[in-house]
């Protein structure tokens, strides 16, 4: 391992990424022990294409990222169960994943859903692998999800580690490459495009150097890599060479930019479905934004037909300058109405729809102009923190803005076609839809998930029955 | 896992990305403002609120929750639509009652364990008990801690 003249009082770092394997999939088998050993696949959203699937499925040659419309051959042959995503599921597997790992080490960064590096800087004294397999082992008994532990001096070399400890199907899941010996092994057989941090574009202008593995990437020269793919790709030479350019990033930086957009269940036609389901992705856009304490200043919406479809194709954006910045739930959703009516055509098929909130600044520093109304912004201010006490208490969208409908109870959509700012109690006219029976179909605008599980772990109607 | 957060599912996904164990925090609360009057005389005697996550669970991020359905555990208190408490992190001790999962289905029961056989006893008799042998997909998945039961 290189050494840089590095403070002596502090331990060289030693990375360890751990993350949860085919995550959903182990997710689902958690609450469901039939699932054990068998095929078993996760959609994306509207049930499009795969994106998680277990040893077994893969083996039977399900690919990621397959459209399910496309493997129902093989699904029907082999019987393999498939599923819409849960995301109330996965993120609160992931908080429990992510707790447990906390016991393991005082720095830890939450990578993604199912990720997390783990500095072990200070373990150097102990066995290092078998360390990480008592990780393993207490994931695995505390929340039933299955782990693979890569080790190394860098992040890049715990990322390799933890790639072929699943591809080489290591014993126990776990492979320590902190070992120049261990490196050395692994990274010639390595293909570069599979190294973290280098994309499809990257590889093809590395394979034109003649760089195919690893091995070759780390042995090239750095300089000359960063010409080719900048001073991002010097780090990565730097890395594989056991050399720690990137460090344990524990702080989440907040978002530059937030994008509430999806796919609609089936096609929308109309500008009021249009209004509904973009006041709903508002609505989602400026929850986000007003956790991380921002104010928003441009807005913009953008809708798009299905350009998979023979069918007549459009595409178009729209923006809104704020003004003064603003987190306000009702006062976006009318700017977004307002933006969608300009760019909205009759006629066509629209496939997806979204909300871009940009030029992000602290919400404490928004500054107001002669002639903005302060007295209304700090109203707003006040309504939108009653409005998310009330949602974190009583469970998502318990109070919303008028303009996005009463989806959860299915009643179609009028509401609000001017998007001005009502607010409504929904939870007692919700309260007696559901008493009513949810008849009335779901609007268009909805996801397709017709094959979700329960929420096991977050609503008390869901909880497993067992006898 | 914030137990608080169990109703709502925005918050899970928040708790994965501030990566920092919440728990329920409950403000004690003063019963005058500083502008007013005499303080208090309790002021000075608040302690904070009792809270049944902390008397009912020990480790949140291991602990599930799950609906009983059947009658095999009665003789345990355990009825019908009660909530039982599962901590996964726990190990089970002989006569434990257990969360298992045999043969692809999900059980409760009481764990015998004596020289190396273990059975998984109901606490029914009209419910057979459960020998594990060989060639058996068996695991405990956790120890039920507390059975919550609706006297309503």
């Amino acid at each position: 391992m290189s050494r840089e003249s590095r403070d002596t009082s502090s331990p060289a770092p030693i990375f360890a990424l751990v993350d949860g394997n085919s995550f959903y999939c182990s997710c689902e088998r958690v609450f469901d022990p039939s699932l054990i050993n068998q095929p078993v696949i996760v959609l994306s959203n509207n049930d499009g294409c795969v994106i998680s699937r277990t040893d077994e499925a893969k083996a039977i040659g399900v690919k990621m990222g397959d459209p399910l419309h496309l493997i129902g051959d093989i699904i029907r042959r082999h019987r393999v169960r498939v599923y819409s995503s849960n995301y109330a599921l996965y993120g609160d597997m992931s908080a429990r994943m992510m707790t447990t790992l906390a016991q393991f080490t005082p720095e830890l960064e939450v990578y993604s859903i199912d990720e997390a590096f783990l500095s072990l800087g200070g373990f150097a004294g102990c066995d290092l692998a078998d360390y990480a397999r008592e990780i393993r082992r207490v994931v695995r008994r505390d929340t039933g999800i299955p782990t693979a532990i890569g080790i190394g001096p860098t992040k890049v070399l715990a990322k390799v580690a933890n790639r072929a400890a699943k591809k080489n199907k290591i014993s126990g899941g776990v492979l320590n490459l902190c070992d120049r010996t261990a490196q050395d092994s692994v990274l010639a057989e390595f293909a570069v495009a599979d190294v973290w941090g280098i994309g499809a574009r990257s590889a093809a202008k590395l394979a034109r150097m003649g760089v195919a593995t690893a091995m070759q990437l780390r042995d090239a020269d750095a300089d000359a890599v960063q010409k080719l793919l900048t001073i991002v790709g010097k780090r990565i030479v730097l890395e594989l060479r056991g050399q720690s350019c990137l460090a344990l990033e524990m702080v989440q930086e907040d978002r530059k930019q937030i994008v509430s957009s999806k796919s609609f269940g089936r096609p929308v036609y109309t500008l009021n479905e249009l209004k509904e389901a973009v006041a709903n992705y508002a609505t989602r856009a400026c929850e986000k934004l007003r956790r991380q304490k921002s104010s928003c200043h441009v807005l913009s919406v953008f809708v798009q037909t299905n350009r998979f479809k023979d069918i007549a194709q459009y595409y178009n954006s729209a923006t809104v300058n704020m003004g003064t910045g603003t987190a306000s739930t009702s006062r976006l959703i009318a700017a977004a109405n307002g933006a969608l009516e300009t760019i909205f055509r009759d006629g066509i098929e629209y496939k997806k729809a979204g909300v871009i909130l940009s030029d992000l600044r602290a919400a404490s520093a928004v500054e107001f102009s002669l002639f903005d109304d302060q007295h209304k912004h700090a109203q707003d201010i006040k309504a939108m923190s009653v409005m998310d006490a009330i949602n974190a208490r009583m469970g998502r969208d318990t109070l919303k803005v008028g303009a996005c409908g009463n989806v959860r109870a299915g009643t179609s959509a009028n509401a609000g076609a001017n998007g001005v700012a009502n607010v409504k109690v929904g939870g007692a006219r919700m309260a007696q839809a559901r008493a009513a029976g949810q008849s009335a179909p779901a609007p268009a605008w909805t996801m397709k998930a017709a094959m979700r599980t329960p929420c096991y772990t977050t609503r008390w109607q869901d909880l497993l029955k067992v006898g | 896992m914030p137990s608080k957060s169990r109703n709502n599912t925005a918050a899970p996904a928040r708790a994965a990305k501030s990566r920092v164990v919440k728990t329920n925090v409950h403000l004690p609360f003063f019963g005058c403002s500083v502008s007013c009057g005499f303080p208090s005389p309790a002021d000075d005697y608040i302690e904070k609120k009792l809270d049944l996550n902390e008397y009912l669970i020990d480790k949140p991020a291991a602990t599930f929750f799950v609906r009983v359905s059947g009658d095999s555990m009665i003789g345990a208190g355990i009825h019908p639509d009660d909530l039982l408490i599962v901590d996964r992190s726990k190990e089970p001790k002989n006569k434990s009652i257990v969360l298992a999962i045999v043969n692809g289905d999900f059980t409760v029961k009481r764990y015998m364990c004596r020289g190396g056989k273990i059975i998984l006893k109901a606490e029914n008799p009209a419910h057979a008990d459960i020998a594990i042998v060989d060639g058996m997909q068996f695991e405990v998945v956790g120890v039920c801690t507390n059975v919550i039961h609706n006297l309503k």
